[in-house]
């Protein structure tokens, strides 16, 4: 047991070592690293690594679900990791990008997508400030249950009104705009240039141009333009999360996670800051429901929201390391690729998954990549107790 | 019967045996770019050695239904190769659990795997709704056994067709039934929310007109039927029609007779299971009329379960195109929708918008605490 | 408020009412389960819905055991012996479920004092992994070679399908309010699950043990200060907890006849609300909660239609937090005076 525990620190601690590392680079080193590791991860689709890549479902597709997951786990983080506020419910504000844009884009209108996005997350910030305003008077654990309550009242609600498609849902939702010449089906299949696949025998890669990648033609065929574009959405978010994160709203955060009332007491207007990471958290899911909703399949139904994918939501952000973005973003990413690339266990996946979190919890209750401020704690009480240790043996000599 | 549910009937050790199955074709040749193949196998097709593709629901709440599909095409598919022992074809699975979210990702999978050639599925209507665009520009013809979702014929995709009856033919009769050979004067329409069922309620409720006396929806898990029931009393309905899947009808069907009602009790192909009557209890479910857009599948058919005669029938579909020497994906799709002959589940041939032309509605009834498979009604 | 207007009729009105009275019953005694463990570890045991359902398998099972698979009807005084053996199986079944749980997942996180939401996690595993191991028990009877042998218990192959008592209970009308037939069903539930309550209440307030759960619940330090095996008193609640699961189990299979494997996930939502309507922590909110959500559930349903008894629940759920924020009764598991 404690083996397993053993197993998972060299996750934390190498991830220390690698953010330490790279915080002591200068600054053209850390640029050139930053952007081969970005570089990376926009060709993983046409790369498809062996090991890595999924042979039952198109890698492509997969990495659009695993850049969406990141991307809501992000969100959520600033809600549960930063402010400290369990939301149960947040699959509600993805269901509100999603269905705001597909209302615009396709239901009640024409909009094109680039236009709808913003209106998106916008409407889906207001929808956190409304339900935000009354439930975090709500203290604590009854936070829970009512942000859970708030996630199935819209769902029941898309379910139900005729205007948002009720239970059929939204069809034909419209793919971004393409960049070149346009797609002329089924023998031009348009974009500026092609740009050909990996394949892999054994270890040994190829080029396939059978199946090239157009572009940047958003079609119905391939799954990597959507990465490409919800990857570019996700580093500028990380880059905003960096920026509030250090500033004064970051602190505030902070403050009230830690101590609600001692924050209060040195002037912190903690429901307003609580307010405010809610209404960011709520404006990122509803970010990546839009991407969602005008992706590949171009179809959302109320189906696609259900209570439990705010559970696994919730899982992603814990599991990874609250209160760390890259922890966070870890844990979106492989609640939702685990069980892709593992397909060969069929009907075990769910069971699996479970008994992973219930063991990851008890094994490492803060997650696999901690906060820094988690670590700096841990490293104030060793001393403390090293201290007290010391204390205790003084006494013991001199009487 | 569309949308994410749960139904799972007869699956039992042919299920497992088709898991087996499942699993050794996903892992076998993953076909992505042997475009040296083409052209060279043996045959008299350029076809033989290739796949036909499955996407359904093979795993979760709705796994078994998409077992009883995959049943229904392997036998299609062993009829075929022990026919033609010099031009074999196989199947590859692909699992969507049913969830409109996984299937785009799988379809742009099968689109890319050169060694398949046509498509028995999507399973369900949100999938269909999900992937057509996809199969529709890669020029993947593309067969249903039992997505009947009326708008998806509707959309212009040329490559897809079903060969089950959509929720419009089977609404209709029913609601011609309620009020013809079931004599009721006041119809109360239950459904659960599902677009599935929504969608029939909804045709049954319009087809009804003045025999509709009132209508209510529940929830899919739902277990107290009382407010239902008071609802259905008040209403002095002498029949009562439920679009939904065999769990919440059962329910349903139980509270309604131990509620005191005494009218007749009818649903659609979602409630058309065994298991019906044994969450109705034999008391509750007795008398229950139950209707399906497929008759009874032959006595020495051998594969067992909802939709797997139109599986089977639609894999024999693309069989039959390689049999006929096809190879371009124009020339196969062109083949089905000029196809015309009697499959296992009634005659087959399509309409222009990929649509079975003729479609027969059933009426199945529970007579002593069990539904009767083999002796339906034809409505109309 | 004009009742005959909202509900169609006075009688109506009552019929929704009492339908509503016996759904609310069962509600409760699911409810304890969360607020007793509320109320001692302050935390949300989230798999508690996976304790109910195994109880409603148990049920099914000991019926398949001692009658067999034909699927009859019978009325409750027939059905009464094999009902009270049921009985006493759920409350097992459940019981020994939820210090499973209690064992594997929450101990070893109390022992380290690890935060509260990382519970919650390792409830939701836990409750994932204990109701697909639940669907996934012909495969489990496969790997002995045993599935044939109990496939009436594990289903081989429809194992996640509905799964039925093939004895449904017959009710036999006593009496009827508007248009509800009041039977003797409904009248065994609602007395039953108030002695089940009343029970426990003189058990947490009168015992010994009782006093221990109290003492913990208010200071766990001081408790165990004071010679309190604090363990010990954890395992008590969700022993107790898990035994009024397995009493709603069977007056729930006694209603409705069948279950599944994801049966526990609705209604443990519903249980929890109710239990936080009630004042979570508190024995008599989680009755007084109960009622009032089974109630309002089919007022909403009558008023709005059946498709919004949901919502209303939770609007209704956030109006009585807005208002009372730790709900109608307050919290006080610890506060019950003696």
């Amino acid at each position: 047991m404690t083996s397993f525990r053993s197993a998972l620190a060299p996750i934390g601690n190498g991830w220390n070592e690698i953010t330490d590392w790279f915080g002591r680079q200068p600054r053209a080193v850390r640029i050139l690293a930053g952007a081969v590791v970005v570089l990376f991860f926009y060709s993983l689709p046409l790369l498809r690594p062996p090991l890595l890549t999924t042979n039952q479902i198109d890698f492509g597709g997969v990495m659009f679900q695993v850049a969406a997951f990141a991307l809501v786990a992000l969100g959520l983080n600033i809600v549960i990791g930063y402010a400290g506020l369990l939301d149960l419910g947040y699959v509600g504000f993805y269901a509100t990008g999603a269905y705001t844009t597909g209302v615009l884009t396709s239901h009640h209108g024409s909009w094109p997508f680039f236009l709808a996005l913003p209106v998106a997350i916008v409407v889906t910030m207001i929808t956190g400030v409304i339900l935000g305003a009354p439930t975090l008077r709500v203290r604590g654990d009854y936070l829970a249950i009512v942000t859970l309550g708030f996630g199935e009242i819209i769902r029941i609600c898309v379910k139900n009104i005729e205007w948002l498609g009720a239970s059929a849902g939204i069809k034909d939702i419209p793919h971004p705009n393409s960049i070149g010449p346009a797609p002329k089906p089924p023998f031009d299949p348009g974009g500026l240039f092609e740009i050909p696949r990996v394949v892999w025998n054994g270890v040994v890669p190829s080029l396939d141009r059978e199946h090239p990648t157009h572009f940047l033609i958003f079609g119905a065929t391939d799954a990597t333009p959507y990465y490409w574009l919800l990857l570019t959405a996700l580093i500028l978010v990380v880059i905003g999360d960096r920026l509030v994160k250090a500033s004064k709203v970051g602190r505030a955060w902070e403050a009230t996670r830690e101590d609600e009332d001692a924050a209060e007491l040195m002037g912190v207007h903690t429901f307003k800051y609580k307010l405010m990471a809610f209404a960011l958290g709520a404006g990122i899911g509803g970010l990546s429901g839009s991407f969602y909703a005008s992706g590949q399949g171009g179809y959302i139904s109320p189906d696609s929201f259900p209570l439990l994918l705010s559970m696994l939501f919730v899982a992603a952000v814990i599991v990874g390391g609250s209160g760390n973005r890259w922890g966070a973003m870890a844990g979106g990413a492989l609640v939702a690729y685990l069980p892709e690339r593992f397909r060969e266990f069929a009907d075990y996946r769910l069971l699996v998954f479970g008994l992973a979190l219930t063991t990851l919890a008890v094994f490492r209750p803060e997650g696999l990549l901690p906060p820094r401020r988690t670590r700096r704690a841990k490293a104030v009480l060793a001393e403390i107790d090293a201290l007290e240790e010391g204390d205790v043996e003084e006494e013991g000599t001199h009487v | 019967m569309t949308g994410f549910t749960k139904k799972a009937r007869f699956a039992s050790v042919a299920g497992v045996a088709a898991l087996a199955l499942t699993a050794a074709c996903g892992s076998s040749d993953d076909g992505g770019s042997d475009s040296s193949s083409k052209g060279s196998s043996s045959g008299t097709s350029a076809l033989c050695g290739k796949n036909i593709a499955f996407l359904g629901a093979l795993t979760g709440d709705a796994g078994a239904l998409g077992q009883n599909m995959v049943n229904g095409i392997n036998l299609a598919i062993k009829e075929h190769n022990e026919k033609n022992a010099d031009c074999k074809v196989n199947l590859k699975t692909f699992d969507s659990q049913g969830s409109p979210d996984k299937a785009p990702a799988l379809a742009t999978q099968i689109i890319n795997d050169d060694s398949i050639f046509g498509l028995v599925g999507p399973g369900f209507s949100g999938e269909s709704l999900a992937t057509g665009k996809t199969f529709f520009e890669a020029g993947l013809p593309s067969i249903s056994p039992s997505a009947t979702n009326v708008t998806i014929t509707q959309q212009g995709w040329t490559t897809w067709h079903r060969v089950i009856g959509n929720d419009d033919a089977q609404g209709q009769a029913d609601a011609s039934y309620l009020t013809g050979t079931g004599g009721a004067k006041k119809v109360f329409v239950v459904d659960d929310g599902q677009d599935y069922s929504k969608g029939l309620a909804g045709t049954v409720k319009k087809a009804l007109g003045p025999a509709l006396a009132d209508s209510d929806q529940i929830s899919v898990g739902q277990t107290d039927m009382s407010a239902v029931v008071t609802k259905v009393k008040a209403s002095g309905a002498d029949a009562v029609f439920y679009g939904g899947y065999y769990t919440e009808a059962g329910l349903l069907a139980k509270a309604l007779r131990q509620g005191g009602f005494a009218g007749t009790f009818m649903s659609g192909d979602g409630s058309e299971d065994p298991n019906f009557v044994k969450v109705a209890g034999a008391k509750g479910a007795n008398g229950a009329v139950l209707s399906a857009p497929a008759g009874p599948a032959p006595a020495d058919f051998g594969a067992t379960g909802l939709y797997a005669t139109q599986a089977y029938d639609s894999a024999n579909i693309f069989l039959a195109a390689v049999d006929a020497g096809k190879s371009k994906p124009e020339d196969i799709n062109k083949f089905i929708n000029d196809y015309n002959a009697d499959g296992v589940s009634g005659p087959i041939a399509f309409d222009d918008k990929g649509d079975i032309k003729e479609s027969k509605i059933y009426a199945y009834f529970v007579k002593d605490g069990a539904l009767d498979v083999e002796n339906p009604q034809a409505i109309q | 408020m004009d009742l005959g207007a909202l509900f169609g009729s006075f009688d109506n009105f009552a019929s929704f009412t009492v339908g509503g009275l016996v759904f609310g019953a069962i509600y409760a005694l699911i409810a304890l389960g969360y607020t007793m463990v509320y109320g001692v570890l302050q935390l949300i045991n989230f798999a508690h819905s996976e304790v109910f359902m195994f109880g409603t398998f148990a049920v099914a099972w000991i019926f398949v055991l001692l009658h067999g698979t034909s699927d009859v009807s019978w009325s409750l005084g027939k059905a009464l012996p094999i009902l009270l053996v049921a009985f006493v199986a759920a409350m097992i079944v459940s019981a020994l479920v939820a210090l499973l749980l209690e064992r594997v997942a929450y101990r070893p996180l109390i022992q380290k004092n690890a935060p509260k939401l990382i519970a919650l996690i390792s409830a939701i595993g836990a409750s994932f992994a204990l109701s697909e191991a639940m669907g996934l028990r012909d495969r489990f009877a496969g790997w002995f070679g045993l599935d044939h042998k109990l496939s009436n218990y594990v289903s081989p192959g429809a194992a996640r399908d509905v799964y039925s008592n093939p004895v449904s209970i017959q009710p036999h009308k006593l009496f009827e309010i508007g248009g509800y037939a009041v039977s003797d069903v409904d009248i065994v539930i609602i007395v039953a699950a108030l002695l089940m309550m009343f029970a426990l209440d003189q058990f947490v307030r009168r015992t010994r043990f009782g006093r221990g759960i109290r003492a913990v619940a208010q200071d766990p330090e001081s408790a165990s200060l004071m010679g309190v095996n604090s363990t010990r008193v954890v395992q008590v609640t969700f022993l107790i907890g898990g035994l009024m699961a397995g009493a709603a189990a069977t007056l729930y299979m006694m209603k409705i006849g069948s279950t599944r494997q994801n049966a526990g996930f609705i209604l443990g939502v519903k249980a929890f609300t109710a239990a936080v309507m009630g004042g979570i922590g508190n024995l008599r909110g989680a009755l007084l909660g109960g009622l009032l959500l089974g109630i309002m559930e089919n007022w909403g349903a009558a008023v709005f239609g059946s498709e919004w008894r949901d919502v209303v629940a939770f609007v209704l759920l956030v109006l009585i937090l807005l208002v009372r924020p730790s709900g109608l009764l307050g919290e006080a598991l610890g506060k019950a005076r003696a």
